[in-house]
């Protein structure tokens, strides 16, 4: 290979990093792939955090992209002939720079960060929540009301009959509290009222993503978790499975429909009757 | 401690032992590059045939109804789209990422740097490789089962995995299939980290001290400590749940499950038990997968830019600090799971900080361009790409660090670009760049550096094309591991989709170019020199190919570093390890 073919195929590789550099960014402040509208009233802490984490981010991408692509031109043209040269100051210089931009950033984003997380997942849900239970199964949700005595009824799992609509495996017959429990396949909820979800696994691990509402939770098999969110706009948006489940995962998935509360006490009120 | 040979020529062997059952670290090492094209290719077929039908999902693939009945008429189902999915990512993750740069590249070219004869357990490497070809078949029989090939992805969570043919078509004999070869793996990789540490601290040659080996060295001795203790806790965990499988037992199954209308016959097991022995396995595996890339893209760029790598041994410290912050951060893969949130601070932590010695690394090789006499050889050019694809890949790792934004990108198509890039790319850029930089020493014969570089260009465009994208997707919202896209707010990904699908075929066929250099090159590629590159280290002072004993009898000594480049040697601008000339003053000007 000649001096000059290897130059040329330095710089075309200098080229094509600053092109691809410059057209993903480009792509993404564009926000033509973005997140959805947030209606949930957490969400704007996670939405900051992404723009923070995107912007910081997006800077040392685009600055290693460039310095890289830079050097690599500058020094392209393969003269053998040439002295070298050392970085000046040697290793010193990249190390602080590494330490102090890298750690500045890490500080910044965890010291943020972890308060938008502990704020959705660490922090107990408002006693006043309004509590329905989940129930995934291969491959659908259920949701369930505790009717009008505001208790759930206790769940049997050797009951459970996907034929006699017993989703979640209750005993009306010899449990009271089951009797007025409503079940839905649509996850219906007031809007402005904090709510409170207790996720339960059937079969497999499955979970629960609204990005909407800026919330994602497994579903594990023997554990009941929590999840708790206040939805601030009336919307209707789609629940979905981001927990492989088997052949029907693709397919998994609810609507969930934020109401005013005039709106959902009505709709209570006509699950009751049925 | 003595290799078994003694002479440079290998005695008198029969076919079997020479070239099947060898005991030659070189033949082995070869053997499991062979072995890693197999499965690499493999796993290539199977994502193109994912893309494929994730591009036109109702349209039929040619050819495939007839080797697979489970793809009806050549329209893969979502089941078979998800045993695809689990296939390529095992086969990946376990048979080209830890078996090619690690165990294949490794077994050839340590031995040769640090000027030892062969293994210290030569049995061993030969039983080594020919266990992982029997995880290889198991893990292939899994196609041909009756009730298809496992689906349950390449991170096999419990109770999907667990609980058997309740839970609906491959989990039966195809997870049970999958269980064991990943067991049989890694005992495999157990025998092989335990031969890489002896052979690394016993059979360096005169004056081969630990600050003299060569970073490839380095990273290959770091690798198989992280893989001794990774793999130690994964075979147990395999046990465990093949015993989940056909003992009866729970181990990683509660109480109280129904599936398939049955309520299952288990109790007292937790799912998270199994993602917590996964991904304390897994997240090291990751940096199995990297970390011989370090190593040699820090060998090579001396190399090709005629001078030394900056700061060397802050390069060192940088890959123990990441081997040893690699077994502080499985949780990340959790956030989601279901333990206890605080936790997920507490793993969020050293996943950052675990950026910082990668930076700094990062930072040291392009500031050893700086100033470089660049030779821009193949080998350069996928050592300049794995920089650049290693930084796209470990910038979009800040973002799943942070449980309050994993909370939205975790499941998406976001987590894909992320470990595609830098597990997937960058690790096989560095693959590529050893093959094209130790090739001659291989085989003794150059490959041809034209079509190398048509290679690295349009792969380099290609894999930008395939898995940027991804990011968007999964900034969208796009949920991974869906055969299809019925829900509503995912349907106007498709057109992404088609894009990516076009880049992966189009990149996967640029690698017949490579495949066709490797071959082509193997027999009629021009003979190599002893020392094509003009590189430093010990393997560059014997024959290309090297003896049987590969230093013909001699035992070489060393007066120098590995990082001795851009000094008036007596050879050039650089001075080999074993010279032993005097150091002469470094020609650079600041």
């Amino acid at each position: 290979m000649g001096r000059h073919e290897g130059a040329i195929v330095g710089k075309i590789f200098a080229i094509l990093v600053t092109i691809i550099t410059i057209i993903s960014t480009a792509i993404f402040i564009s926000r033509v792939w973005w997140l959805p509208p947030d209606i949930s009233q957490l969400g704007a802490g996670i939405d900051h955090q992404m723009n923070e984490t995107m912007v910081s981010s997006g800077v040392l991408f685009v600055l290693a992209q460039l310095v890289l692509a830079f050097f690599v031109w500058r020094f392209a043209d393969n003269n053998d002939q040439r002295k070298i040269k050392i970085f000046p100051g040697g290793a010193t210089p990249m190390v602080v720079v590494a330490i102090i931009l890298v750690g500045a950033e890490i500080l910044a984003l965890t010291l943020v960060g972890s308060r938008v997380w502990a704020s959705i997942y660490v922090t107990k849900s408002d006693p006043n929540s309004f509590t329905i239970d989940v129930q995934a199964e291969q491959f659908a949700y259920y949701f369930r009301y505790p009717g009008p005595d505001g208790k759930f009824g206790a769940l049997h799992p050797d009951l459970i009959d996907e034929s006699s609509g017993n989703y979640f495996g209750l005993d009306p017959a010899n449990d009271t509290t089951a009797r007025d429990d409503i079940v839905s396949a649509s996850l219906v909820i007031p809007v402005n009222r904090p709510i409170l979800l207790q996720l339960h696994a059937k079969d497999v691990s499955h979970a629960f993503y609204i990005p909407e509402l800026r919330i994602q939770q497994d579903f594990v098999p023997g554990l009941v978790i929590p999840v708790h969110f206040t939805a601030t706009r009336t919307a209707k948006s789609e629940i979905v499975c981001t927990q492989l489940c088997g052949l029907g995962h693709y397919n998994m998935r609810a609507y969930l429909e934020v109401m005013t509360d005039v709106d959902f006490k009505k709709w209570l009120n006509d699950q009751s009757a049925q | 401690m003595t290799s078994p040979h003694s002479s440079h020529d290998a005695p008198r062997q029969s076919f079997l032992r020479k070239y099947v059952f060898s005991l030659d670290h070189k033949v082995i090492g070869l053997q499991y590059l062979d072995l890693s094209l197999v499965a690499v290719t493999t796993g290539m077929i199977l994502s193109w045939l994912m893309r494929m039908h994730l591009g036109w999902p109702t349209k039929a693939i040619p050819g495939l109804g007839a080797v697979a009945p489970e793809a009806t008429g050549g329209i893969i189902t979502p089941e078979y789209y998800l045993s695809l999915m689990t296939m390529h990512g095992t086969i990946m993750v376990f048979f080209v990422l830890t078996t090619a740069p690690f165990a294949g590249l490794g077994n050839f070219i340590l031995q040769l740097q640090i000027g030892a004869e062969d293994m210290a357990f030569p049995r061993f490497n030969m039983m080594s490789f020919w266990v992982t070809f029997v995880a290889f078949l198991v893990l292939l029989a899994a196609f041909f089962v009756p009730e298809g090939p496992p689906l349950s992805g390449w991170t096999a969570y419990a109770p999907l995995s667990a609980v058997g043919k309740d839970a609906g078509p491959g989990q039966g004999w195809g997870q049970t299939l999958w269980v064991i070869s990943i067991a049989i793996f890694c005992i495999a990789q157990l025998l092989g980290s335990l031969n890489f540490i002896a052979t690394t601290l016993d059979l360096r040659t005169k004056g081969m001290s630990l600050a003299r080996m060569p970073f490839s060295t380095w990273a290959w001795f770091i690798t198989s400590v992280i893989g001794l203790i990774a793999f130690s806790v994964l075979l147990p965990a395999c046990i465990l749940l093949l015993l989940d499988r056909v003992a009866g037992t729970s181990f990683f199954v509660p109480s109280g499950l129904v599936i398939s209308d049955r309520l299952q016959p288990h109790a007292g097991g937790s799912p998270l038990l199994w993602q917590h022995l996964f991904w304390f396995f897994g997240h090291p595996e990751v940096y199995i997968a990297i970390l011989p890339g370090f190593g040699i893209i820090s060998h090579i760029l001396p190399a090709v830019t005629r001078k030394p790598l900056l700061g060397p041994r802050v390069v060192i410290a940088c890959m123990i600090a990441i081997a040893f912050l690699s077994y502080t951060v499985w949780g990340h893969h959790m956030f989601m799971s279901g333990m206890n949130p605080l936790s997920a601070t507490v793993f969020s932590v050293p996943t950052l900080i675990i950026t910082i010695p990668a930076a700094i690394m990062t930072l040291l090789w392009i500031g050893t361009l700086y100033g470089a006499r660049m030779r821009f050889t193949t080998a350069a050019l996928f050592c300049l790409g794995f920089i650049s694809v290693f930084v796209s890949g470990g910038i979009s790792g800040f973002f799943l660090a942070q449980p309050a934004i994993d909370s939205y990108l975790h499941g998406t198509y976001f987590v894909v670009g992320h470990f595609h890039f830098v597990m997937g790319v960058a690790s096989m850029f560095g693959i590529f760049a050893g093959t094209y930089f130790w090739f001659p020493k291989m085989f003794g014969r150059m490959m041809n550096e034209t079509l190398g570089k048509w290679h690295f260009i349009l792969t380099f465009v290609g894999v930008y094309c395939i898995f940027m994208p991804m990011h968007y997707l999964g900034l969208a919202g796009n949920v991974r591991r869906y055969s299809a896209f019925t829900v509503d707010y995912m349907k106007g990904s498709v057109p992404l989709h088609r894009f990516i699908t076009v880049a992966a075929l189009f990149t996967g066929a640029v690698q017949l170019i490579f495949f066709y250099n490797l071959f082509r090159s193997r027999f009629r590629g021009q003979i190599a020199p002893t020392n094509p590159w003009e590189a430093s280290s010990l393997e560059w002072t014997t024959s290309s190919p090297p003896p049987h004993d590969n230093f013909g009898g001699q035992h070489p000594v060393v007066y120098h570093g590995p990082n001795e480049y851009g000094v008036a040697g007596k050879d050039g601008d650089y001075i080999m390890q074993n010279s032993p000339e005097s150091e002469p003053a470094s020609e650079s000007a600041a």
